[in-house]
């Protein structure tokens, strides 16, 4: 045997791929340009976003800050761009941003808005992220009261009468609740608070207020406008109508005659109408139902004409989310021997919540985007009825894009934040099988 | 039909609620302070300004109410309403007066049972071109595309307009008056028609108002003015006559600024009258004091006071007087005597 004249004694170090098999071109060739098809629709797409940048690039690009009119923007765009320069008059925000976020609200007391505004995520922290100590929860509780006294100010007393309400029906339901069942216990309790908040509530307000008066200068709600007018009927019709909401997709799946025909009754008339005549009904004809003399808050009737709506629409998606769940779901609750309560607390709804909380999200998404609607009311919401104000000053007649870019990229950010949220809940609750 | 159900319902409520609420001069009082319907944004006329405090031709007569019937110009709550919810919030009590550029109808004066107690502006439908058209009469706008806002009575002016003078257009429905400047500053339409006052608004504010006219034809009668309900003529006295309190001290030459000063040295006697100054108390006569009208004129000044600050030609919206001078210099803005 002779030896062989070359031996390879280590493996050739691989060479990397031929430049145009690797890296961005690669990714450019296989994505961008497969096929002809393919080559074509990347063409056209970059061809319809440079037409869009170019279009608006410059509008963007000259946008004036400093001004006091949109006469003057004009004239510093055209000075500084040439004749016939378009740009965007940004100086509009600068002078007139309060009133888009805050509307007329006394400026004085900006500062209870900020922190009403902050204790609400503080309030909302221990009921979104579970990591949250559980003792911040009766912060949440106690939220809306001192939300609404921050907001509305006047007497201390009357929100924490209001809550002492509640916390009777928490009592009498508590108490109740061995003796004679949950319906009954809470339908009870419910008259409790009603009789509390008829009967005791002025009294007992009045007198505590005689005794230690501490209150806040009071705001009218007339002067309530913009992002906050919007941020407090989103907030509190997405909080009062999850609760409504489950309890009437309960109703609707109920084996009780009574209850189930007044939910279906319920949901499908609430659906079958616009949100538009709901407020109408809010704005108008709730006007000639009550008794003459009796001004009974727009943004409260707004309110609750929204929440109602927004509980019909979210009960027929959290029946979807029951109806979802397996047959055998319900048979090992009562196999358990759970009681009906104890089997929609800890079997049913944990499961049919979760697979909803998409369409939950998406609800709440779209019910915040509505409150804008509340213009055709005259209330001063920030999209329509801000807008039209600043419009109506000589000097910002004929800004037409620059409030609604400005709301439109507000509104955007606020939703988007509930969209994310609601992707890490449901990564977060995910359990089912890989 | 569905307008003339819609009209009947606001009529029944509207007896049903003038009937309950009679007496609106005790609610203000009583209240202490005035609520005034007014538009939600409407240049020269009512708009809150970056303060929040509303300002223009129809916030202005609203304080001077409020001066006459409360002593004090700044005791008005400004409600702003819309075109839909304006005569159903007057008919149901939740404002006292509707100061809202309103033009007085047959229909609204009668089926809806309100009383328009005055005309403040005597306003028409204008139409606006741009000068490179060559147009110089509307008569021939024929076959030109037009901005027009949908559910308004100048949709169906200008309907009429063209159909009796045998021509054709074409429509372009906008939403808004901001929408409508936009659509014809991008050259969407020919022609643009509004109220000529808001034309003349919407003109002030292009950037090249020289390329533009405002035709001379007016194609309707818009007379704005105050409303209030059926069923309390004493209300509707105090706000009519607080209105002609302020014509009547331009015809006299009375203004905030001499108001004082007239009352105590004029010799007039139809001055002493209106000023409170001589034992003649017309205040009485409707349930106010003596000086009402001495307050309602110091508020805000008189009438042409009130129209040069907020629409006048020192303003930039620069409307000339035309209809609404003075009787004395060919208007139609008119007193009758204070006797």
């Amino acid at each position: 045997m002779t030896e062989p004249s070359y031996l390879r004694d280590t493996v050739l170090p691989q060479l990397p791929p031929p430049l145009v098999d690797r890296g961005i071109i690669k990714w450019i060739r296989e994505n961008l340009f497969s096929g002809v098809l393919n080559t074509f629709l990347t063409l056209a797409g970059l061809a319809a976003v440079w037409w869009l940048l170019a279009a608006s690039l410059p509008w963007f690009l000259h946008g004036v800050w400093d001004a006091n009119s949109l006469g003057e923007c004009r004239s510093i765009i055209a000075a500084e761009f040439g004749e016939g320069a378009q740009g965007a008059c940004w100086a509009m925000l600068r002078e007139r941003w309060h009133q888009f976020i805050f509307g007329f609200y006394p400026p004085e007391a900006y500062w209870r808005v900020g922190l009403a505004f902050v204790l609400l995520f503080v309030a909302l922290a221990p009921v979104l992220f579970t990591e949250v100590p559980r003792l911040l929860l009766w912060g949440t509780v106690i939220y809306p009261a001192l939300g609404y006294w921050l907001l509305w100010g006047g007497s201390i007393w009357g929100p924490v009468v209001a809550m002492a309400g509640f916390g009777l029906l928490a009592l009498v339901f508590k108490l109740l609740r061995p003796l004679l069942g949950v319906p009954v216990a809470g339908g009870l309790g419910f008259v409790a608070a009603v009789l509390w908040w008829l009967f005791a509530q002025g009294p007992v307000a009045g007198l505590l207020a005689g005794v230690m008066p501490v209150g806040l200068v009071p705001v009218e709600s007339d002067r309530f406008g913009g992002f906050l007018l919007s941020i407090v009927i989103g907030v509190t019709s997405i909080a009062a109508s999850l609760p409504l909401g489950i309890l009437l997709a309960l109703g609707r799946r109920s084996d009780m005659f009574l209850v189930k025909t007044l939910s279906v009754a319920f949901i499908e008339f609430i659906r079958g109408v616009p949100l538009i005549t709901m407020l109408f009904t809010a704005s108008l004809l709730l006007q000639y139902f009550l008794p003459p003399g009796t001004s009974f808050d727009l943004i409260l009737r707004v309110d609750i004409l929204v929440t109602i709506f927004a509980a019909a629409y979210l009960a027929e998606v959290v029946r979807g989310g029951m109806a979802a769940l397996p047959r055998g779901q319900y048979e090992a609750a009562d196999a358990l021997g759970l009681d009906y309560w104890s089997a929609e607390r800890l079997i049913i709804l944990p499961q049919a919540l979760k697979i909803s909380i998409p369409s939950i999200v998406s609800t709440f998404i779209s019910l915040f985007k509505d409150t804008t609607l509340v213009s055709f009311v005259g209330l001063l919401d920030p999209l329509k009825g801000i807008s039209t104000i600043v419009r109506a000053d000589m000097a910002w007649k004929g800004v037409y894009w620059e409030p609604y870019l400005f709301v439109g990229a507000v509104f955007f950010v606020l939703c988007f934040s509930m969209s994310r949220y609601s992707m890490y809940l449901e990564r977060k609750l995910k359990t089912d099988h890989k | 039909m569905k307008k003339s159900v819609f009209l009947g319902t606001l009529a029944v409520s509207g007896l049903l609620a003038g009937m309950a609420a009679a007496g609106t001069l005790d609610d203000v009082k009583a209240r202490g302070i005035l609520n005034c319907g007014s538009n939600n944004g409407l240049t020269g006329f009512a708009a809150p300004d970056a303060n929040g405090n509303y300002q223009g031709f129809d916030a202005a007569l609203c304080k001077a109410i409020a001066a006459a019937v409360l002593g004090d110009a700044s005791k008005v709550k400004f409600v702003p309403l819309t075109g839909e919810t304006r005569f159903t919030a007057l008919a149901s009590g939740e404002v006292d007066v509707l100061i809202r550029n309103s033009t007085w109808t047959f229909s609204r004066d009668t089926d809806l049972k309100f009383d328009f107690v005055a005309v403040n502006y005597y306003d028409g439908q204008g139409f606006m071109v741009k000068k490179e058209l060559g147009v110089s009469s509307a008569k021939e706008l024929d076959g030109a595309t037009v901005c027009i806002q949908t559910g308004t009575t100048t949709e169906l002016n200008l309907a009429d307009f063209f159909k009796s003078n045998n021509m054709s257009y074409t429509p372009v429905t906008i939403a808004d008056d901001s929408e409508g400047q936009r659509q014809y500053v991008a050259g969407a339409c020919d022609a643009y028609t509004t109220d000529a006052s808001g034309l003349a608004a919407v003109r002030a504010t292009l950037p090249d108002a020289e390329n533009h006219i405002i035709l001379p034809e007016i194609i309707s009668k818009e007379p704005l003015g105050p409303v209030v309900r059926h069923g309390d003529n004493n209300w509707g006295d105090i706000v009519r006559w607080t209105y002609y309190a302020l014509v009547s001290a331009e015809e006299n030459g009375i203004t905030a600024a001499n108001v004082e000063e007239t009352a105590s040295t004029t010799t007039n006697p139809e001055i002493k009258r209106l000023l409170g100054a001589s034992d003649d108390n017309l205040g009485a006569m409707m349930g106010l004091d003596k000086e009402w009208a001495k307050r309602a004129i110091a508020a805000q000044g008189n009438y042409g006071e009130i129209f040069a600050a907020n629409l006048g030609e020192s303003t930039s919206i620069g409307l000339a007087r035309g209809l609404n001078a003075l009787w004395t210099q060919g208007g139609l803005q008119y007193a009758p005597p204070f006797r």
